[in-house]
């Protein structure tokens, strides 16, 4: 059944091939033209050609034209995801990317003819750093996980380097995903520390946990249930008299540039996600960046190279032998470099502060409007974003899932659904600095119409999307009947 | 002054607040402790106006050499090929680039849909079973593969040809650190992996042998001798394999590789100093439940139509944290979008005639270089579309000197391997003409008597 226009569409561009149909254009060969096949020994030539589509250019415009209709975007949708930053994504960005001297420079170009690049990248390096107060910065981390890894590797590196092996990394229960993971990933166990009801850090039970085999303490802030964690300062002295070092995740940055920094709260390492906080485009699940901060005493482990400047030269520096080593073959994401340099010379310290006062204001002013029809997960005022609790719906049947699916059908994308782990039916809105008052006046009233529908119509929510390309999806039969790529119904 | 990017006005600002019941915005920051609250402006140049701007950024790309200002003769990782128009304009479609992770399936079709067909592609040209929906670049794809090797096999080496990347190498010894996982080298003094060598090396505690092919050094491997050591030792094979030769060269998959990895750049995403790139990960179905990465799987909705979602997600660190099979959440997903669209582009013919043309006119360019008095080739290996030259002059100053005619002539190999300080990397794709390779011949002779 048809919901919409955009339903109609239900091609893959395998299903659109017609043998001899072509879309590309390659000039003949203008060298003497010698066969792969009598170049090449055979045993290195494939045997059969890839069975890839055989399609005009056209087709190939229309058919992604059309599936790109099939998203909810930030340019398409208000998209309150929460933890992610879905801000407006500026177009002089995506132009200054595509300048060819940044998008069509190879990696490998010598120094001496690259040296914009290296100037943009050693400023952005600078400018971040002052942002978070931290000494030195790194801009090769591809993502915030891959930032995060690189900041435990860097303190593992740290404390080696002093003689002392320390073995596991504290992670409060309500961190991101990745906290856990990256540390593991770089050797660690982890250990899972509770948090208050309110989601603030147990400071007395962290310091009864804060042992001699704990090297990090990794957090985030504000805490993934938007809040300010008002004893911090007296946190990272805590850690810091045990010997222990202090991670903060940046996804939250976004409360509070120019407001306060991370390193002026007493934190060793952060990372910044420049898709969240720097407008660099989430792209459907990236490329992001995740340049990581350190204080003075971790920047020896910094990853290699390390971009350095001699009077008007900038330079690649590999001569770092405490380095962690590398992260990726190359720099980094250059690209979203660009991009977050663009942004931050657009706003300048006084924009940069304005977002965060507006990112704040619309958070608590959409948690004011729902405060009377939800449950509030913590009592404001609230940073960047807020979390609510479905918990008094779901005793009437509609869960957090239920309120997401309906939110679609009112034409806004869905808050992080259960997440943080530690709200029960958690809905975590992050308007952003960039939404006008009407877009959230607007989305206040469809999550008032969805709490009263519950109490009345719950069959319009249980029955939601209905507006979508698609109705709610049979994850189990994805799962259980893993089909991981096309191929020719008989 | 208001910034463009943020819509609310003073008199929108004060109605706000007026609901929300505060004074100021500053009442809202009452958990900040005041002894940490920065008291003066961030130190950071003052906002530029849109113009003002571009001419300045403009300025900061002109001191590069770019390969359109320039005739690219670059690889060793990152190549300059066609491009086909189309992709920049549908990557460039908000509804694609301004959406995240597609966690509400339902809205996010459109996504889902190009990561399957993505997932199909690779599949196909790797001749794998699973493809992911990205890593964040070959490097890394790499050091996740070492990692799962480690996991499936629970054993604690890998042994790596000396032809794989070096930067690669580094990548993936940085992932082994936290595991403790030994990286060990299988010689290839000539060019290619020493096979016979590489068969002393590989043992019971290999979890798996890497072979890149072609390799660093643009030389063609032996992948089913090496598939029969690794299997012969009860170790994965991991092929290092560039997917845009994929059109011309055998799929690993055919050759027994059990996970084939690789740098995706090649398919239409731009050389953007080395990243944003995409790592390309494929493997045997048996070891799906391993994999790192979003995965993407064909389903049906409530009336039964088809549609997608993201799936296997058990494995991934959101649900299972510290016991995740990776840590990676954002991927490269725009990238794999712009490789998705390249390969219906190019499609079935289009592959092979990338590859083939490539392969003539790198034969082409090296019969042609190597008649200059002071270069010859470095190694006799049979080559796909990049080979090391051996130069009378020191590379680093030849390429310097080029750069000044409008050439990047190629990646000197000092950095990478002391032994090979003599030596300049040359690549050539399909994008070169007669004209450019002729030209280049003729500065690079003056250049090296």
């Amino acid at each position: 059944m048809a919901h919409s226009a955009a339903a109609a569409y239900d091609k893959l561009i395998f299903e659109l091939s017609s043998p001899g149909r072509v879309a590309w254009s390659l000039a003949d060969a203008d060298v003497p033209e010698a066969d792969a096949r009598t170049l090449l020994p055979a045993k290195h030539l494939r045997s059969e050609a890839p069975a890839l589509p055989e399609v005009s250019e056209f087709d190939v415009v229309r058919h992604y034209s059309r599936l790109s209709r099939m998203n909810y975007a930030v340019d398409t949708h208000f998209y309150p995801l929460g933890s992610c930053t879905m801000k407006y994504n500026p177009r002089i960005n995506e132009d200054m990317a595509r300048l060819a001297g940044f998008a069509r420079l190879h990696p490998l170009a010598a120094e001496a003819v690259a040296q914009g690049a290296l100037q943009l990248m050693h400023e952005l390096a600078r400018d971040l750093a002052e942002i978070a107060g931290m000494d030195a910065v790194s801009l090769q981390p591809a993502a915030g996980a891959q930032g995060e890894f690189a900041g435990v590797l860097m303190i593992r590196a740290y404390h080696r380097s002093r003689g002392e092996k320390r073995t596991k990394v504290l992670v409060p229960d309500s961190a991101h995903g990745t906290n856990p993971a990256s540390t593991a990933l770089a050797g660690y166990e982890v250990v899972e520390v509770k948090s208050l009801a309110n989601g603030e850090v147990d400071v007395d039970a962290l310091a009864r946990t804060l042992d001699t085999d704990v090297a990090a303490f990794m957090i985030t802030v504000p805490n993934t249930l938007g809040m300010f964690e008002p004893r911090i300062v007296e946190i990272t002295e805590l850690c810091h008299a045990r010997g222990v070092q202090v991670y903060m995740d940046g996804a939250n940055l976004n409360a509070i540039l120019g407001i306060t920094r991370p390193g002026d709260l007493g934190f060793d390492v952060c990372h910044f996600n420049l898709h969240k906080t720097f407008t660099t485009p989430h792209g459907g699940g990236g490329p992001g960046a995740g340049p990581v901060g350190v204080k003075a005493h971790l920047e020896p482990f910094l990853p290699v190279p390390v971009v350095t400047k001699a009077g008007d030269a900038y330079a690649l520096d590999w001569k770092r032998p405490k380095s962690i080593g590398k992260l990726q073959a190359f720099w980094g994401n250059f690209g979203m470099l660009v991009r977050a340099y663009t942004y931050i010379r657009t706003m300048g310290p006084d924009g940069l502060r304005a977002v965060s006062d507006n990112a704040i204001l619309n958070a608590n002013y959409i948690m004011k409007r729902l405060e009377k029809v939800y449950d509030i997960a913590v009592p404001g005022p609230c940073m960047h974003e807020c979390v609510l609790s479905a918990r008094r719906q779901k005793k009437l049947g509609v869960t957090a899932t239920d309120i997401a699916k309906r939110l679609l059908d009112l034409g806004f994308y869905a808050p992080s659904t259960y997440f943080p782990l530690i709200v029960e039916e958690a809905l975590m809105i992050e308007p952003t600095e960039t939404e006008a008052k009407e877009t959230l006046d607007q989305f206040c009233d469809a999550m008032i119409q969805i709490a009263r529908e519950t109490e009345t119509t719950a069959a319009v929510i249980h029955d939601a999307p209905l507006t979508t390309p698609v109705r709610r999806l049979d994850q189990t039969k994805a799962a259980r009947e893993p089909d991981l790529r096309w191929s020719r119904r008989p | 002054m208001a910034s463009r990017y943020i819509a609310n006005t003073a008199d929108e600002q004060k109605r706000m607040l007026g609901v929300i019941g505060a004074g100021s915005i500053e009442e809202l920051l009452v958990k900040i402790p005041a002894k940490v609250r920065l008291a003066r402006p961030l130190g950071l140049v003052p906002a530029m106006a849109e113009t003002d701007l571009i001419r300045h950024l403009k300025a900061l790309a002109g001191k590069n050499a770019d390969a359109d200002s320039h005739v690219c003769f670059m690889g060793a990782g990152s190549y300059d090929h066609y491009v086909p128009s189309p992709i920049n304009h549908l990557v460039s479609r908000g509804e694609f680039f301004t959406a995240y992770t597609p966690y509400q399936p339902e809205a996010s079709q459109g996504t889902l849909r190009t990561i399957y067909e993505y997932q199909t592609m690779i599949a196909e040209l790797t001749g794998m079973d699973v493809a992911n929906a990205s890593i964040y670049d070959g490097a890394s794809s790499l050091a996740e593969a070492a990692l799962m090797a480690h996991a499936v096999t629970a054993r604690n080496e890998i042994v790596l040809s000396r032809g794989v990347h070096p930067l690669y190498k580094r990548v993936t010894a940085t992932y082994c650190e936290g595991p403790g996982i030994r990286l060990r080298d299988a010689a290839g003094p000539d060019g290619v992996t020493d096979l016979e060598a590489a068969r002393k090396v590989v043992g019971a505690k290999t979890a798996a042998l890497v072979i890149q092919t072609p390799n660093f050094y643009g030389c063609l491997e032996d992948v089913a001798v090496a598939a029969e050591i690794a299997h012969g030792a009860g170790a994965l094979l991991v092929v290092v394999a560039d997917p845009v030769n994929l059109g011309v060269l055998e799929a690993p998959g055919k050759l027994g590789a059990d996970i084939v990895i690789g740098e995706g750049q090649g398919l239409g995403v731009p050389l953007s100093f080395g990243g944003p790139n995409l790592g390309v990960f494929a493997a045997k179905k048996e070891l799906v439940r391993r994999m790192p990465g979003r995965l993407v799987g064909a389903t049906v909705d409530s009336d039964g139509a088809r549609g997608f979602v993201l799936t296997l997600q058990t494995r991934e660190q959101h649900i299972r944290r510290a016991k995740a099979t990776s840590n990676i959440c954002t991927n490269v997903a725009l990238c794999a979008l712009m490789a998705t669209v390249y390969l219906a582009t190019l499609g079935r013919r289009g592959l092979v005639r990338v590859g083939e043309l490539s392969t003539a006119k790198a034969h082409y360019a090296a019969e042609r270089l190597t008649k200059i008095p002071g270069i010859s080739l470095r190694f006799a290996a049979p080559f796909f579309k990049e080979f090391a030259l051996k130069l009378a002059k020191p590379p680093e100053r030849v390429v310097t000197r080029l750069a000044k005619q409008g050439f990047l002539a190629g990646v000197p190999l000092k950095s990478f391997d002391r032994a090979l300080a003599d030596c300049l990397l040359v690549a050539v794709t399909e994008k070169r003409t007669k004209a450019e390779i002729d030209g280049f011949a003729a500065a690079l002779e003056k250049a090296v008597a």
